[in-house]
């Protein structure tokens, strides 16, 4: 990784420290993304993937260390982070009782996103029949889809992905890696948290917690 | 590539407000149940005190304002509950809006489905109690003036406890404390327009409570999330 130092960091953290009540989930973790890296935070059920996660978006307060992204510190420059930032989590973050194109344009007018590119998402999605169903019929695969139909339409450059290829079938599970590595590819940063393998490319960066 | 497009601060604000309207219209029960609540507890009272009028004068401005109190506390616990539960309040933390900004506009929902409803039919109500015009006014006046600050105020406590189990108790623990002056000045108000003695005071001092209400509270509720959901 020393030729990617003489890039600029994106995404770092060190010394990072997390307690869940009394109990210490990680201890002194470090790591370091610059433009097209992922990194794969792997481990058992309750190692403490998603606090980890939560901790680099910002929800969670860390009990030492720190996080900087463009090496600006993530909870003074709060805004400037989550501007360029987007979360896809277990709860999809929508709601029930509106359809899908109501969800997708609330999203579009929360953060910046890419004007003009819904059809060719919902397309890629398979989701272009499912716009005026309201969320609540529609699977927990096709949720996680439209969940990714929100990464997809976001300018943000990292992506924070909580076990992403849950509920998803064989086709889904395919498609999310490629569009991860889509992202990746375009000078995006990705960091994944999954209990199952997920093999990107090999400059995929892994922290195993346990 | 396409280019890209920066939602402005009242985009996502305006966004938030009609994301909530419509989730309310999309379930009317949860629109009306307060609503049925207030008219139910405030048309019972002269059904059981009996129609002397000089009693239901007396009793009138606080019987209506008491309602009104507890059929806002009653909507107030689910302000932020579905969004924590389906994810959205993460959404929400995490956008690059304020989030001062975005509590702000859910409160205002709020009170646009549950407070102003209330002021409406509120003239009803003061038919029932045989309140004289002027009165009217004047209740619907400090009405509006204290449901919006019952909705700030309440946001903060339900931003404090969503996370909770059975936060309901808990939550008009903490904002009960907080409503008495607009209890104490809106009831009183109201009593003394029907005395027709001098209100304004009492209607400066609500609209005083009200504008720090909206000064103070979206920043407290929006900090308290961030606590709630951690």
């Amino acid at each position: 990784m020393v030729g990617a130092k003489t890039l600029t960091e994106l995404l770092s953290a060190e010394g990072l420290t997390v307690f869940r009540g009394e109990r210490c989930l990680f201890h002194g973790l470090s790591f370091a993304l610059t433009e097209g890296d992922s990194l794969l935070v792997q481990g058992q059920n309750g190692c403490g993937k998603t606090s980890l996660l939560r901790a680099i978006a910002g929800l969670l307060d860390l009990e030492e260390g720190n996080i900087r992204w463009k090496g600006k510190s993530i909870i003074k420059y709060r805004q400037d982070f989550h501007s360029e930032m987007v979360w896809f989590a277990h709860r999809v973050g929508f709601k029930n009782d509106l359809n899908l194109l109501e969800n997708l344009s609330f999203e579009t007018a929360l953060r910046s996103t890419f004007a003009g590119r819904l059809d060719e998402v919902l397309d890629r999605l398979g989701l272009t029949a499912l716009i005026e169903l309201p969320l609540r019929v529609l699977s927990a695969g096709q949720q996680r889809r439209v969940a990714l139909a929100r990464m997809l339409l976001s300018s943000a450059r990292l992506w924070l992905m909580d076990e992403p290829l849950t509920n998803l079938d064989a086709a889904g599970q395919v498609l999310v890696v490629e569009i991860i590595l889509d992202h990746v590819r375009r000078g995006g940063v990705c960091v994944l948290a999954s209990h199952q393998p997920i093999e990107l490319d090999a400059a995929m960066q892994r922290i195993e917690l346990l | 590539m396409t280019s890209s497009s920066d939602p402005s601060l009242w985009e996502g604000f305006a966004a938030v407000i009609k994301r909530d309207l419509l989730l309310a219209f999309r379930r009317p029960g949860d629109i009306l149940n307060p609503l049925f609540f207030f008219a139910m507890v405030s048309t019972l009272f002269p059904l059981a005190m009996g129609p002397d009028p000089e009693q239901l004068m007396a009793i009138g401005p606080g019987v209506v304002w008491v309602a009104a109190l507890l059929s806002g506390l009653l909507s107030l616990n689910s302000l932020f509950l579905s969004d924590l539960e389906d994810g959205s309040l993460d959404q929400l933390i995490l956008s690059p809006q304020p989030l001062p900004m975005l509590t702000f506009g859910k409160t205002i929902a709020h009170w646009l489905v549950s407070g102003f409803p209330l002021v409406i039919i509120s003239p009803l109500i003061a038919i029932t109690y045989q309140m004289p015009v002027q009165t009217i006014g004047v209740m619907v006046v400090t009405l509006t003036l204290g449901t919006i600050s019952l909705s700030l105020l309440g946001s903060v406590g339900a931003a404090l406890t969503v996370g909770l189990n059975r936060g309901n108790a808990l939550l008009s623990l903490l904002v009960l404390p907080l409503a008495m002056p607009v209890l104490i000045f809106g009831a009183r108000t109201v009593s003394l327009a029907a005395t027709n003695d001098a209100v304004a005071a009492g209607i400066y001092f609500l609209a005083a409570y009200c504008m720090l209400s909206v000064s103070f509270a979206p920043f407290a509720a929006a900090a308290a999330l961030k606590i709630s959901n951690e």
